[in-house]
């Protein structure tokens, strides 16, 4: 049953417009006990969940999330079986996926945005789809009202950055570093700069992502940012073994130093 | 053969499919190339260092015994007698000159059989700049004389032990640290793949080959051999000796191992910055693929010979291991040339198909010599 999904932009304009700032979990789709880490995340206070369908290749991805792609690779769980589980989520937020382009690419572009919107699936985020390359994507997903989400990196010229801010549906994800997923001691300078640098171009949501991996640093790369993206310290507990209930109350810790500020 | 068009595409295949952070590198990387690549000085400078360090031109040996057992005329193309062993330093040698000018301090690279990773090593050393190669745990185990070549030079060696361990795994490691290390590194990749303009660039670094082979024919029968072959993993050293037998008659022929074979079990997909054939499941995972030879270990194949297939101007032809191994030996014994197990795939598709090759006049690309697969070799024939 196909139902009109909640737009990301839109959830994330109504946080920010109430004095907020928005947080974006990620979870690898598929790993055992992830249905349950979605509905935690969304109760803990996340604004939008960012569902990973792991793909044998992941080359923005640091050792934490490889790990949990490989799990779940092992267990011949497919794309599709991970779309088709979160059919029915009634979370009270809006999705997002992030995968590599050759899943998207092998599916189908049509067929897959067509599988994102029966999936109620608002959003979609490619690492390895710059926008040089994303027409015929953005083209296909747009069809269907799906956001493609853009990312600027702390390498991206003032020209792109005006350019993909431009295009970016959603919002803006701002990589927070030179480098791969993963958590880091501390935060780096470069997230906040780009966070600002991308704030000049638009003012569509902001979000940092990369790199963020504490309540603390959340709530730092906030300041500047409209939010932040949190995932390797996200699947991390579920790697542990800690289960989704511990993934709610980590959501929790950093919605509520992002109440803070 | 023709240059890529402005997205880096050859036909429908290639482009620049890598994360944001890296495209402003790979831009810089395309200006830097198209200006040195026509600048008088950037050019003399490379072939003074293919002359005078890498050995250059490397000879064209007409195999007299090897010819007499095979049943036609097989002519060698040496590449085997370059600097470190194999044509891989022809793209090095380009490459490190380039990011010195570019104003780069350290060298990444990946490796399979460990040609690559030496010959990026020893030019780092060469221009003093540090280097750090990833290799594919397996391929560290199977080429061990490679790995303490590699760091005698003073490379650092980083095993890469995720997914199959193997030539595909240390890409996606070299990638990652690019990704970390842009502002002060170079990421010099070793085949005709990746995202543009590594395809274009590596190709055009290795068109010495074909240049050289087209001459050296020329001298030796007076006009074109019949037949161009090389063996292709990513498809640099075939694409090197094809540039110069592209415009002639000469039919190309890419020869990939069973297990590796893109061309054949391959459909299109995208990884590593390129879309071109590649051997993945139905879902878009990307498949591993197994070979003797670890050079060849690759799953997929660079784009311009998926395009080159596609359009028909060059076939791929596909080998087992046991033909490699026969191979091997045929040449050792006939010639008394040990290749290395990549080219001794483009030798066994010429015995198999002695039949149909007869009369004709083939061209080899001996694209390196078989001292790293002694050991491995040794284990088997005992």
């Amino acid at each position: 049953m196909s139902k009109s999904p909640l737009r990301i932009e839109e959830s994330l304009r109504k946080r920010i417009g109430g004095g907020g700032k928005c947080l974006v979990p990620y979870i690898t789709g598929g790993f055992e006990g992830y249905v349950e880490a979605i509905y935690a995340a969304a109760e803990a206070g996340a604004d939008a969940i960012e569902i990973g369908i792991p793909f044998s290749d992941p080359v923005m991805d640091g050792p934490t999330i490889q790990k949990a792609n490989d799990v779940v690779l092992a267990q011949k769980i497919s794309p599709l079986d991970i779309l088709q589980e979160i059919r029915d989520l009634d979370i009270g937020i809006p999705l997002a996926v992030m995968t590599y382009y050759n899943i998207v690419y092998r599916f189908g572009l049509e067929r897959f945005a067509n599988a994102l919107s029966e999936s109620g699936i608002s959003g979609a985020i490619l690492p390895d789809l710059p926008l040089n390359e994303a027409g015929a994507w953005v083209d296909a997903a747009s069809a269907n009202g799906t956001e493609t989400i853009l990312l600027a990196a702390p390498t991206t010229t003032d020209e792109r950055l005006e350019a993909l801010c431009g295009q970016s549906k959603g919002f803006v994800y701002a990589v927070g570093l030179l480098g791969i997923t993963g958590v880091r001691a501390e935060l780096a300078r470069s997230a906040v700069v780009i966070a600002g640098r991308c704030k000049a171009f638009t003012d569509k949501p902001v979000l940092v992502g990369v790199g963020i991996g504490t309540p603390e640093q959340a709530k730092e790369v906030s300041e500047v940012a409209d939010g932040c993206i949190v995932g390797s310290a996200i699947v991390q507990k579920l790697l542990d073994g800690e289960g989704p209930e511990s993934v709610g109350t980590f959501v929790a810790a950093i919605r509520s130093a992002l109440d803070e500020s | 053969m023709t240059d890529p068009s402005s997205d880096g595409r050859f036909g429908s295949f290639g482009g620049m499919f890598v994360p944001e952070t890296l495209i402003p590198a790979c831009e810089a990387l395309e200006d830097a190339f198209r200006t040195a690549w026509v600048d008088i000085s950037f050019r003399e400078e490379l072939n003074t260092l293919l002359a005078d360090y890498a050995g250059r031109p490397s000879p064209l040996t007409q195999c007299e015994r090897l010819s007499e057992e095979l049943g036609y005329q097989v002519l060698l193309k040496r590449e085997d007698l370059n600097h470190t062993g194999s044509h891989k330093i022809n793209n090095v040698l380009g490459q490190a000159l380039l990011a010195k000018k570019m104003g780069k301090k350290r060298l990444v690279a990946e490796t399979g059989a460990g040609q690559h990773g030496v010959a990026t090593a020893t030019a780092a050393a060469l221009f003093g700049m540090s280097c750090v190669v990833y290799m594919g745990e397996v391929d560290i185990e199977r080429q061990a004389l490679n790995v303490f070549r590699m760091r005698l030079l003073g490379a650092e060696v980083i095993s890469a032990t995720s997914g199959s361990k193997t030539l595909k795994d240390a890409i996606n490691e070299a990638m990652r640290d690019w990704v970390a290390t842009v502002e002060d590194s170079h990421y010099c990749l070793g085949s005709v793949m990746g995202p543009h303009p590594y395809p274009w660039m590596v190709r055009e670094f290795h068109r010495v080959i074909g240049q050289e082979a087209y001459e050296q024919c020329q001298k030796a029968l007076g006009r074109d051999p019949d037949v161009v072959t090389a063996c292709v993993g990513g498809g640099s050293n075939a694409l090197g000796i094809f540039s110069g037998f592209v415009d002639t008659d000469a039919e190309l022929v890419g020869v990939e191992p069973a297990g590796g074979a893109a061309v054949f079990r391959g459909t299109p997909g995208v990884v590593h910055g390129s879309l071109s054939y590649l051997m993945q499941d139905e879902w878009g995972q990307v498949l591993e693929a197994e070979s003797i030879s670890a050079g060849l270990d690759y799953p997929g194949i660079g784009p311009e010979h998926a395009h080159l297939a596609d359009i028909g101007r060059a076939r791929y032809e596909k080998v087992s291991d046991s033909e490699v191994v026969d191979a091997f030996q045929l040449l050792s014994r006939t010639e008394g040339i040990i290749p290395a197990l990549e080219p001794a795939h483009a030798l066994a598709w010429m015995s198999r198909a002695r039949r149909e090759l007869s009369g004709k006049t083939v061209l080899l690309n001996l694209s390196g010599r078989g001292d790293k697969d002694a050991t491995q070799m040794m284990e088997l024939l005992g």
